[in-house]
């Protein structure tokens, strides 16, 4: 069996995940490469979902009895631990929502309906990126048809990185936001923060980051970073779907007016007027997805027992495994930077002039789940000139002997269309 | 083996060898698009009063897609709205089967090289690739001939 350094005890962990024993088609061994549209549960989570309902449900923040105060020490306790994974200076400026699109989504509400100076209006500019999902474009079009404000973006080289060489002439005093992606989730691309915050903020624009791709795998310090606005998921990191998180920097959720009303985001009500609740809850209208916040807790638990550090190592050492023996596929070509630095270890790549579903579903047959199309991320599709991509995606508990099927598999699909 | 019943030797010579391909002229041109996947095409179709004259297409996708679209051409081609509409019905039956129709003699019969697709039925992911055409014949053929009933539909 292949050994490289820095690899984690993925014997032991793979225990923790059932699903990865499941065999598929008449006795294939699951390989499971799809860890980029979500991660597997392990079973310390699911048993802390499970315990939740077996002995704590009820809603959060009202009633008196012992379940409701059980209930919301656990979902707050929660927020605590998103808090603390993401060094954020305050549990307050965490946000829970239900996934990352939600999240964009509301940073982008937030900024449609703000009062100066930040109000996003048909004066001002907003700058994304052409390696973004779907999730952080489309609320932004959106935001820039229903005010008037100019949307632009950074293009991309051919090998897959944020071209930043016209950086002052895309960030300018008109821009207002500036929403991009720390590690793409198609081209596998790590971003250099520090070069865009250093613009946006000398033109004094505020700063979003869609770290969905990256909270997973690397240690994510919110401080660090020096944005804004920071959005990631709970279930590409080992937590249940339904669970997002929105970290902002407090002085901004105190002045950014609500976008969902309704209960638990309130102060008092009349029938002219309310007032509001501070942040965090300004922002979270109603029942909020308790069991999931609390199973993302869990999670954040056994990521922390592992350590980041770690967990980063681990998928450094297979990325650059991969990209050496996907190079030995005839005909394969990368979609995205050919080497293990500054990226992640989410890999898209097209194989000849097979179509990736045609490549997804031969691979399937033998066992592999990849992931095959555009990966909501169609611009970068057109930008290459491809109409889709295989992409396969590791995680904590991938092995070099799964990379190995992948290669073999990759064979069988060339054979069976060759 | 199971994928051998969806990659039908049928299917993989139309995919290498599709008939009738590239874009002629025409009454109607439709562009359709399969959103999951990113599978396109575009469409035209040509009539002589109710005779099919011409099908021609342009596009990008699986094997399945292209194949099902050339398929499409060679059935289509010269026949008369009403046997190309009952083509078109029962291929979309078979297709919406998820495997439980066994294609008999009349149904062969019918649908000549497109019972290949009968395995294709089976992986629900893949049968929007397989329709994608026959949704984008039905909406030029609507344009094309009746253009207040002209329905969009989206495979």
């Amino acid at each position: 069996m292949t050994q490289l350094p820095g690899l984690l005890d993925t014997e032991a962990l793979r225990k923790d995940f059932p699903i990865l024993d499941r065999v598929v088609h008449d006795g294939r061994k699951l390989v499971y490469l799809d860890n980029a549209a979500t991660s597997q549960t392990p079973r310390q989570v699911l048993d802390v979902i499970s315990e939740y309902y077996e002995q704590h449900n009820a809603n959060v923040h009202r009633g008196v009895h012992v379940l409701a105060e059980e209930a919301t020490a656990l979902y707050e306790g929660a927020r605590d631990k998103v808090a603390e994974f993401i060094n954020a200076p305050s549990r307050d400026e965490v946000i829970f929502t239900k996934n990352a699109s939600e999240s964009l989504n509301l940073v982008a509400n937030m900024l449609g309906w703000a009062d100066e100076p930040y109000r996003v209006d048909h004066e001002t500019e907003i700058v994304i990126t052409e390696m973004e999902h779907h999730s952080n474009i489309v609320p932004w079009q959106l935001l820039a048809q229903r005010t008037g404000a100019k949307l632009k973006w950074f293009g991309l080289t051919d090998d897959g990185r944020l071209d930043l060489s016209n950086i002052d002439e895309v960030i300018t005093e008109k821009t207002k936001i500036v929403s991009f992606v720390l590690v793409s989730n198609i081209l596998g691309t790590l971003n250099p923060v520090e070069a865009i915050v250093r613009r946006a903020q000398e033109v004094g624009a505020l700063v979003c980051v869609d770290a969905s791709q990256a909270a997973p795998h690397m240690p994510l310090d919110v401080q660090a970073l020096q944005a804004d606005f920071v959005a990631f998921t709970g279930h590409k990191m080992c937590g249940p779907t339904g669970i997002g998180v929105l970290w902002g920097r407090q002085e901004l959720l105190e002045d950014l007016p609500p976008f969902l009303g309704g209960g638990e985001m309130i102060e008092t009500v009349s029938m002219h007027s309310s007032t509001y609740a501070p942040a965090p809850h300004k922002f979270e209208a109603g029942t909020p997805p308790i069991s999931q916040a609390i199973g993302l807790g869990a999670a954040i638990d056994y990521l922390n027992a592992i350590g980041m550090d770690k967990i980063l190592a681990h998928e450094h050492a297979l990325t650059e495994y991969a990209v050496k023996r996907l190079a030995e596929v005839p005909d394969l070509r990368i979609i995205g930077p050919t080497t293990a630095e500054d990226r992640g270890a989410a890999i898209s790549f097209t194989l000849g002039d097979i179509h990736p579903h045609d490549v997804g579903q031969v691979l399937d047959e033998q066992g592999i789940a990849v992931r095959v199309g555009h990966h909501c991320a169609r611009p970068v599709c057109l930008r290459y000139g491809i109409p889709a991509t295989t992409r396969a995606s590791f995680y904590l508990y991938s092995t070099p002997a799964e990379i190995d099927a992948l290669v073999e598999g990759l064979e069988h699909v060339r054979n069976f269309f060759g | 083996m199971k994928l051998d019943s969806m990659y039908q030797e049928v299917i993989l010579d139309h995919y290498k060898n599709p008939h009738g391909r590239g874009l002629r002229d025409g009454d109607a041109e439709v562009h359709h698009v399969n959103p999951t996947c990113g599978d396109e095409i575009t469409l035209r179709v040509k009539y002589d009063g109710t005779t099919i004259e011409d099908v021609s297409y342009e596009g990008q996708g699986c094997s399945i897609s292209q194949a099902s679209a050339s398929v499409l051409n060679e059935l289509l081609v010269g026949k008369d709205l009403a046997d190309a509409q009952k083509i078109q019905e029962t291929f979309l039956e078979l297709m919406q089967s998820k495997g439980r129709i066994e294609p008999d003699d009349a149904m062969e019969e019918v649908l000549e090289d497109a019972v290949a697709f009968a395995g294709v039925s089976k992986y629900p992911a893949r049968v929007k690739c397989a329709l994608l055409s026959w949704m984008a014949w039905k909406d030029a053929t609507a344009q094309a001939l009746g253009g207040a009933e002209a329905e969009r539909k989206t495979a």
